[in-house]
């Protein structure tokens, strides 16, 4: 029983992970841009198909890992600044019509190359083997992916809060009148930002293609956890993408092993008790 | 009466006098596109007083969508009449959108878009795992409501029941519009923070629209189910709502009947360009993504040039 | 009741700094004061703070014998306490008559109005012509806002926080940006004001000063230096050390 519940707690460890890294992007570009990206899970799309393409030419998982992220940062750069950099003016609306055009444009694109049915993609052979981790039985793979997760958040940190462009990023995320007004060139962050988070979500579709296979809708539907992540978390904090998504992750994997009739509500129930308690979600910046 | 003002009542009337007459005209396939314009029309223009009038983006009006077509599908097989076709959706919605409009108005900005956005979500989780609510299929075999003791399952029938109905809401729409709490809608659209300055409950305001918006939303809903005759749990999903911000777009935002004309641009496109090619979603990706850079006006924003008012 | 408006230790930190630190200070009804200082005085914050934008961090605020600290700027505003801008807060797609329209009729219930028509609250029209002929600007009546000039702007934005009827109109340098031209008309209008509306006035030019207040508060980091009639206020050293000392 209590390795069962381990097994769980480890599952919901992975899933968490995957959103952390598909969060943080849509948090700094929230909490940056004030712009809604609804197109987000459309680059962990991009990311799985990237990494699905990429296994296929060269056989390499590790290879495709490192280079997928990659094209998908540039593709999230190219949008930024042929598509998003007109709109800062006009405001939430004109951003969320568009990158909501987006998703239907990456969705289509996708299914016309590699066509609409579930792609598998495979275990790297190195992880391929399930293991026995402290009672509970789980593939090796997912222990890889909570500890290179982990690995990511530790680093990310050390960036954001260690580095001269973390700064910047930071002081953008606050206030990003004044960072313009303090001589840093803005419009390169965004498009740095943009790009960074973008290729973070790429790198969790890569990640968990092993997991959860490729699928056209998969972009659409991973927004929603994303946002609620972000929603719980509050929005531009690194520190409440961990929170939220270690917390969904959770929600959502014992939901579904305890209450499979209503797992879907399960994540919905969390964010309307945060908000109740929180508004501005758990580590938000107080609303005026 | 001036003589712009004449040209567009002779042109409504006109319009009118068409949709009307349609079936007498044409095949069944066209008049039941036509009717599917109509009822997302609804749809949209409710959307619009959102978008256009009081400037909240809402990405989970499909909620009270679902909500009006469930709350029919639920009543209209014992009850036929029209208090289970149109007066119970209409109040379930409003409540729906009350709820829901509490939570996701008082925190505002960029998180009022997630939050309707998750809320919508929410229903169609409720709805996909519920039996009582059919789960994935959802239910079937929702008969029409008799109408002051006519049926009308048939085509005219249906079709003169429904042209009431958008009339009456488009009506409805205008009058709100026009009214003074419209012309609150527009300040604050205009100028938020001033109206709060100058003394109104902008809070207040804006739930009352999400309500009124959330009312005819679900009449909308309420309408399809009674013109398909069945509805399943995918008129919750977020994407429903997006594609009705699209109709809003194309037809305009701030006009109330650019809410039908773009619902006809959308639906009579998606129809024309899927029986071509399978790439429909990314051609409708690439007109929103073009029309949101290059056309804000939208289809009537161009016919009429900029919204103006007068006091 | 004694003063219209009181402020009691009223202070306000954002992190480590102060921007307003223990202001007290009271306003007649009938009374026209003006408040100067050097940029970064806190008066912009202390309005802030009036009004209901910003929540203090300590001490009180009686407005009409009533404390309204931490209520919401609706409701201060309904209570009859009305703001000008320093920047133009104008809504600029609309006329200049809707402008004063929908701030006149921020008060009464004919906003909740569904089906009506706007040309049959007659009240908030009138009050609109009359704040247009106040603020000279019934020539522009139908112009929409954003097709002004500045100046006429800037009567605007007086007007939209005239036309609530307020008992206390707080001006936020209601001649920023202006010609002297245009500040002379200006001033002028604002000394036709009947004196039943109390004012409070941010100011830098001495001149609209010294013309329109009763008497002056000299803000200084957040605190109250001095407080008297302009010409006390004028040839105290303090002041002027103040102002030269920030430049």
């Amino acid at each position: 029983m209590l390795a069962d519940l381990f097994a769980q707690a480890l599952n919901g460890l992975a899933y968490g992970v995957l959103l952390f890294l598909l969060s943080v992007g849509l948090t700094l570009i929230f909490g940056m841009l004030d712009v809604v990206n609804l197109a987000h899970g459309s680059y962990y799309m991009l990311g799985a198909y990237a990494g699905l393409g990429l296994i296929a030419a060269t056989g390499n998982f590790w290879l495709a890992l490192a280079l997928a992220p990659l094209a998908v940062g540039v593709i999230g750069a190219a949008v930024e600044r042929t598509c998003l950099r007109p709109l800062y003016r006009r405001g939430p609306l004109d951003q969320v019509l568009l990158t909501f055009g987006l998703i239907y444009v990456f969705e289509d694109l996708v299914k016309w190359i590699w066509g609409g049915r579930i792609r598998s993609i495979p275990t790297p052979d190195l992880f391929s083997a399930s293991v026995n981790f402290g009672g509970a039985v789980i593939p090796s793979y997912r222990l890889f992916v909570i500890v290179f997760g982990l690995g990511m958040a530790v680093a990310l940190w050390l960036l954001i809060e260690r580095t001269r462009l973390g700064a910047i990023i930071r002081a953008g995320v606050y206030d990003s009148e004044m960072s313009a007004g303090m001589g840093i060139n803005v419009s390169r962050v965004f498009t740095f930002v943009f790009a960074f988070g973008a290729a973070l979500a790429g790198l969790s579709g890569v990640i968990a293609g092993p997991i959860q296979s490729a699928y056209p809708p998969m972009g659409a539907s991973i927004l929603v956890p994303a946002l609620i992540v972000v929603v719980v978390g509050g929005l531009g904090s690194l520190k409440g993408s961990l929170a939220g998504s270690l917390i969904i992750g959770q929600a959502e994997t014992f939901g579904k092993a305890w209450l499979p009739g209503a797992s879907m509500l399960i994540i919905y129930v969390v964010m309307a008790f945060v908000l109740l308690v929180r508004p501005q979600g758990l580590f938000g910046r107080a609303l005026k | 009466m001036t003589a712009p003002v004449l040209a567009r009542v002779v042109a409504l009337v006109v319009l009118t006098a068409v949709v009307a007459l349609f079936p007498l005209a044409a095949g069944t396939y066209p008049v039941k596109l036509l009717q599917e314009i109509l009822i997302w029309g609804i749809f949209a223009m409710s959307l619009d007083l959102l978008m256009g009038f009081a400037g909240m983006v809402s990405f989970g009006h499909s909620a009270f969508f679902g909500i009006g077509a469930y709350t029919a599908a639920l009543l209209l097989p014992k009850f036929p009449g029209l208090l289970a076709a149109l007066v119970a959706p209409a109040a379930a919605a409003a409540l729906g959108a009350l709820v829901i409009g509490f939570f996701s108005i008082r925190v505002g900005g960029v998180y009022f878009i997630m939050l309707t956005l998750a809320f919508s979500q929410m229903f169609y989780a409720v709805a996909f795992q519920n039996s009582f609510l059919g789960a994935e299929d959802g239910l079937v075999g929702v008969p029409r409501p008799t109408v002051l003791g006519m049926g009308i399952g048939s085509i005219g029938g249906f079709h003169a029941y429904l042209l009431v109905i958008v009339l009456a809401c488009a009506l409805f729409l205008w009058r709100v519009v026009r009214s003074p709490f419209g012309h609150v809608l527009r300040g604050i659209h205009e100028n938020e923070a001033r109206m709060q300055a100058v003394g109104y409950p902008v809070n207040r305001y804006k739930l009352t629209a999400f309500v009124i918006a959330g009312m005819l939303a679900g009449v909308a809903g309420s309408l399809y189910t009674q013109f398909v005759g069945s509805i399943s749990p995918s008129a919750f999903l977020w994407t429903t709502s997006g594609e009705a911000l699209l109709m809003v777009i194309i037809g305009g935002t701030g006009t109330v009947f650019g809410g039908i004309l773009g619902a006809g641009a959308f639906i009579l496109l998606q129809s024309l360009v899927s029986s071509y090619t399978e790439r429909w979603m990314l051609i409708l990706g690439l007109t929103f993504v073009l029309l949101v850079l290059f056309a804000p006006g939208g289809i009537v924003g161009a016919l009429r040039g900029r919204v103006g008012l007068r006091a | 009741m004694e003063h219209l408006l009181a402020l009691e230790g009223l202070t306000r930190r954002f992190g480590a700094l102060s921007a307003v630190n223990g202001v007290s200070l009271t306003v007649a009804a009938r009374e026209r004061r003006a408040i100067i200082g050097p940029n970064g005085a806190g008066k912009t914050t202390l309005f802030n703070l009036i009004t209901g934008h910003l929540a203090p961090s300590a001490g009180g605020i009686v407005f009409g014998g009533m404390p309204v600290a931490g209520l919401a700027p609706h409701v201060i505003a309904r209570r009859g306490l009305s703001r000008s801008f320093q920047r133009n807060n104008l809504f600029p797609r609309l006329t200049v008559r809707e402008n004063l329209r929908l701030a006149a009729a921020a008060d009464g219930r004919g906003s909740w109005n569904l089906l009506g028509s706007v040309a049959r609250l007659r009240a908030p029209l009138e009050r609109a012509r009359e704040t247009a002929k106040a603020v000279g600007l019934v020539e522009r009546l139908e112009a929409p806002a954003g097709q002004l000039s500045y100046g006429e702007q800037r009567q605007l934005e007086v007007g939209v926080a005239l036309a609530t009827a307020p008992r206390l109109l707080l001006l936020d340098e209601p001649t920023a940006g202006m010609s002297p031209e245009e500040t002379l008309r200006m001033t002028r209008m604002l000394e036709r004001l009947p004196r039943e509306i109390t004012l409070l006035i941010i100011e830098h030019d001495m001149d609209v000063v010294a013309s329109l207040a009763d008497r002056v508060t000299v803000l200084h980091y957040g605190e109250v230096l001095i407080e008297g009639s302009f010409a006390e206020v004028k040839s105290d050293p303090r002041v002027y050390e103040v102002y030269l000392g920030s430049a």
